[in-house]
């Protein structure tokens, strides 16, 4: 029964395997799911789907897998029964509206009638009032409105297990992206270099013995820096008009970075197209900070990641005066800044969201001659992150 | 269903949904870790505490932060102790295990009957905390190298984690938990929920409260989306401003309540402003 779904998880590209099916099959030889199918929607999502990004699929997969009702049909027509055998008993439970339904058909009646709209319908069904499904008011199925209708299968609850899969309430949080966040941060994490340096608040275990050893008994206590990361990065991101389209890919990235505990310090600054006389604090563009004053708070020890598709009008990047924001007074050109970035950094990579097989014919083919130029992938990422770290000139 | 494994159904103040009872149940009978995730304010740390208070188990919560390492949670051998007690000689320093200090996993592990162990947050740790994690939380045992001791779980405590919906955690790690995401409370819940905190106020208050809460939520510009308790606040400040009747318009009273980033109020004026539906 779980087989299928498994495969059609797999089918979508939910990582999906042993491990996971074989807990399934636990929780079911447990009676976990109470034989419903509503029990066993919950059942096999928290066992196997880890994320919320994939609880659509699961949603879909589910849907393709039991849309048939036929496939609980026999279980189901078994429950009914068990259901007519203790009715009697439960009497007082029932409304008087069921009571006069119960009345009104007999056990036989009510078994023929069954079989006979199984075999009629064909296809699911939801709404309505003669169909077996969900959501009806006819009197068999599941959660329906009608008051006298018998519940076939699933315990409590007032979803049916294929009507919660309709519903795709986890479509907003699916993730169809290249690169996801951790991805990111297992590339960045190369970047870090671990030193001991600054506040001596660690104990040496080893140098205290030897040093208490060698006072003579009398405790002496050595203390060192914590090792930790020293690496400093600047990260500057191009933001806006023809970088829309990955916006989602740069606020990504730019969490990977932010929330990467390997870097010592990062400081991020934006700019639109290309840099001229100062850089952004914000998206927004409204906190500038002249490039100069980068240049000389970040040594050029610092690694630069320029990200952006490095795509503009020819006369942005190569006549004086370029820009197309105002307040650039400098009237240097946009390659000039550029360089003058490059430079001043040991190592230095642009990472373009843009496909590879843009990049020529355009201003790629002259930032890429100025930075290292790799795709935003995560195999670009990688090769970016070596980049930065071979050894540093000068 | 097997007769020595407790069914979990919420208690009378920690509302379930049949998906949560479902997956604690999951993890209750498999001996799993249950990963919860879920925006901040729907209640996934409580979630613990009502789970051992509706199986009277003690609870044994280790928050996670972002300097904690994986050692933290299962012993700590106290060498500055050991080393001040040395030169004193009026305790027995030969004795190391008294220089041991269990963790919240060791302490988990190490006491007589269940309990239920919350790592809280695990997110805020560094990216290889969960994996670091692995070995024990599938053993439910350690070594420690000092005293050459083994600390092994006599029975198997519930372990719950959280996860705030940020960070992503590693793949061999989420494969041993079972994973439930706590979706926000639907209006309906969320005005039993608010009843809960504000018994005697007027529901039309409510009413517009929540709803205008829910039409603030559904801004997409809006990145940091206020939460079940900044909703109780604001409904709070309402009260006792003596606001009569609130709807989504520019001059939305106390707004500071509900969004706390410079960059969600601008989004908000230049929503409003921008001849939008709400605009009349």
């Amino acid at each position: 029964m779980f087989l299928p779904l498994i495969y059609a998880l797999r089918e979508r590209g939910v990582k999906v395997g042993t491990q996971e099916a074989v807990s399934l099959a636990d929780a079911m030889s447990r009676g976990l799911h109470e034989s419903s199918l509503d029990g066993f929607y919950y059942v096999a999502r928290s066992l196997l789907i880890h994320r919320v990004e994939d609880y659509d699929d699961f949603d879909l997969a589910f849907g393709k897998v039991f849309r048939g009702i036929e496939v609980e049909a026999k279980q189901l027509k078994d429950e009914l029964l068990e259901w007519l055998k203790d009715a009697k008993e439960r009497e007082h439970e029932l409304s008087e509206e069921e009571l006069a339904m119960l009345e009104r058909f007999d056990k036989d009646e009510l078994e023929r009638m069954f079989n006979e709209l199984l075999d009629e319908q064909t296809e699911r069904h939801d709404g309505g009032n003669k169909w077996i499904g969900t959501g009806g008011t006819s009197p068999f199925g599941h959660s329906g409105a009608a008051r006298q209708g018998i519940r076939v299968g699933g315990p409590g609850g007032n979803k049916s297990a294929i009507k919660s899969a309709d519903a795709r309430l986890y479509k907003p949080y699916r993730s169809d992206l290249s690169l996801d966040v951790r991805q990111m941060q297992v590339a960045l994490r190369k970047l870090r270099a671990f030193t001991r340096d600054g506040v001596q608040e660690e104990l040496a275990i080893e140098e205290t013995i030897d040093a208490t050893a060698s006072n003579g008994g009398e405790l002496e206590i050595v203390t060192r820096p914590p090792r930790r990361s020293n690496t400093r990065v600047v990260l500057m991101m191009d933001v806006g008009g023809s970088m829309d389209p990955w916006a989602l890919l740069m606020s990504r990235l730019f969490s990977a970075a932010h929330k990467s505990t390997h870097f010592r310090e990062l400081r991020t600054y934006y700019f639109h197209n290309c840099v001229y006389g100062q850089v952004y604090k914000t998206e927004r563009f409204d906190d500038p900070v002249r490039v100069q004053d980068v240049l000389s708070d970040c040594g050029p020890h610092f690694k630069l990641i320029m990200v952006g598709d490095a795509l503009m009008a020819p006369y942005e990047l190569l006549s004086p005066g370029g820009s197309i924001t105002y307040g650039d007074e400098t009237r240097m050109e946009g390659i000039m800044w550029l360089m003058t970035l490059q430079k001043h950094f040991h190592r230095s990579v642009w990472l373009n969201p843009e496909p590879t097989r843009f990049w020529n014919g355009n201003t790629i083919e002259h930032i890429r001659q100025v930075f290292p130029m790799f795709p935003l992938t995560l195999e670009g990422l990688g090769e970016g992150v070596d980049e930065l770290l071979r050894p540093g000139r000068g | 269903m097997s007769d020595d494994f407790t069914r979990f159904t919420g208690t009378s103040t920690y509302l379930t949904s049949e998906a949560l009872e479902s997956a604690v149940n999951c993890a209750l009978a498999l001996e799993k870790p249950l990963l919860v995730r879920g925006e901040p304010g729907t209640g996934k740390t409580l979630l613990a505490e009502a789970l051992a208070a509706g199986m009277d188990l003690e609870l044994i919560r280790w928050g996670v932060k972002s300097s904690t390492r994986a050692q933290d949670g299962l012993y700590v051998y106290d060498t500055v102790q050991r080393l001040y007690d040395s030169r004193f000689g009026d305790k027995d320093v030969n004795d190391v295990s008294a220089y041991i200090k269990l963790g919240p996993m060791g302490q988990a592990f190490s006491r007589d009957g269940r309990v239920v162990l919350l790592i809280d947050e695990i997110d805020k740790a560094d990216i290889e905390f969960p994996n670091d994690l692995l070995n024990e939380l599938d053993r439910m045992r350690f070594w420690v190298d000092e005293t050459q001791q083994e600390v092994a779980a006599k029975v198997r405590p519930i372990v719950i984690i959280t996860s705030n919906a940020e960070k992503e955690l590693p793949d061999a790690f989420l494969r041993r938990c079972v994973f439930h995401f706590i979706d926000f409370p639907s209006q309906d819940l969320m005005k039993r929920i608010v009843a809960v905190h504000h018994p005697r106020i007027e529901e039309t208050l409510v009413d517009q409260a929540i709803e205008t809460f829910y039409e603030l939520r559904s801004m997409k510009r809006i990145r940091k989306h206020p939460s079940t308790s900044e909703l109780i606040d604001w409904i709070a400040v309402l009260k006792r401003a003596g606001v009569a009747d609130v709807r989504l318009d520019k001059n939305l009273p106390f707004l500071g309540t509900l969004l706390k980033k410079e960059q969600d109020l601008v989004a908000f004026a230049d929503q409003l402003a921008g001849g939008r539906r709400w605009r009349s």
